[in-house]
């Protein structure tokens, strides 16, 4: 798909291509996410931003607010306290967003899914999720992969066709 | 302030607290590292232990809670160090489980404001005349005590299931 956009640009002015993949294409390429680093998988969130394992390189730019950010990065444990705050900033993000649960925390409750009486058993409980990155903490290649999973996931959306 | 070293046992310090005041400590706790001194007198205990001489505990290091069990009480432990004259001392102080008031040491050591805090927060005892008594760890809604021994975990809070979801597991 992209590079038939790159062998038209070499002769013609005008490239034919599908609105949706052109859509797709811009939007799986900047998945700029919201920074929210609970716990130690925030570590290996900040390790998969910095320059050896480089999140950018992908279009992934960290951004502090959910208003500016489309895919919002839960990496960490989610406490009932916070449950409620997980919630209202995941309200806060414009459409189309995504969120990607990363650790065995933010998936199911990890290592406290026993005793914890202060633990919410996994972010899915208030937030619809699309990636779950298993781990405890997941490898900064493993969130990479989860990033690349979502972007597969965006490409194969269909923005325009009208949802009934 | 110089620092120096007054080689003080615990005994040593049982004599000094008992001519101080004579009816603050208990003597049925009776214990090779600590001392236990009544709930009603600890306030004034405190100041003494802060600013007597032979005492001049200035750093309060933790403030524990602890529950002795369903038919024991609670216990609030102190570890006081003493920066000049380098000694240290433990101190409990024990009160009913339920309805149980500890004097607060705000006003004499800074760092048990929030350690109160938490102690509350998890056992239940209040401490009277605290400047800002409420929940620090928990939710301010949260219903319950969690460090109790006869604790158990709520079912629903504000509508999120707080037990594992189990179904599917065999």
């Amino acid at each position: 798909m992209a590079f038939s956009l790159v062998n038209r640009f070499e002769q013609d002015n005008v490239i034919v291509e599908k609105i949706d993949n052109l859509i797709n294409w811009a939007r799986s390429n900047s998945p700029w996410f919201f920074q929210f680093g609970l716990a130690c998988c925030g570590i290996e969130m900040m390790a998969a931003a910095a320059p050896r394992h480089d999140l950018e390189r992908f279009g992934a730019m960290p951004r502090a607010s959910p208003r500016q950010s489309d895919v919002m990065i839960v990496a960490g444990t989610v406490t009932l306290k916070m449950a409620t705050r997980v919630k209202r900033l995941y309200e806060q993000m414009a459409n189309p967003k995504y969120v990607i649960s990363m650790g065995s925390c933010a998936n199911s409750g990890g290592p406290y899914w026993q005793y914890g009486y202060h633990v919410l058993k996994g972010v899915d409980l208030v937030i619809p999720v699309d990636i779950y990155v298993p781990g405890c903490p997941p490898r900064p290649e493993a969130l990479i992969q989860g990033i690349n999973e979502l972007q597969r996931k965006i490409r194969e959306e269909t923005p325009l066709r009208k949802v009934s | 302030m110089a620092i120096s070293p007054a080689n003080m046992e615990l005994n040593d310090f049982r004599k000094a607290l008992a001519a101080a005041h004579p009816d603050a400590l208990v003597n049925a706790g009776e214990s090779d590292h600590w001392l236990e001194i009544v709930p009603g007198k600890w306030g004034q205990v405190a100041q003494t232990l802060r600013d007597d001489k032979a005492f001049r505990f200035d750093y309060l290091s933790c403030l524990s809670g602890y529950d002795e069990g369903v038919e024991g009480q609670l216990l609030v432990i102190y570890n006081l160090h003493s920066m000049e004259l380098l000694q240290q001392l433990e101190i409990r102080v024990k009160v009913p489980r339920e309805g149980g008031e500890v004097p607060t040491v705000t006003h004499i050591w800074r760092a048990a404001d929030w350690h109160e805090r938490e102690a509350y927060d998890m056992y239940g005892m209040t401490f009277s005349d605290h400047p800002d008594l409420r929940r620090m760890l928990l939710p301010e809604d949260w219903v319950g005590h969690p460090l109790l021994k006869d604790y158990e975990t709520p079912e629903y809070y504000r509508g999120i299931q707080v037990e594992k979801d189990k179904r599917g597991w065999e």
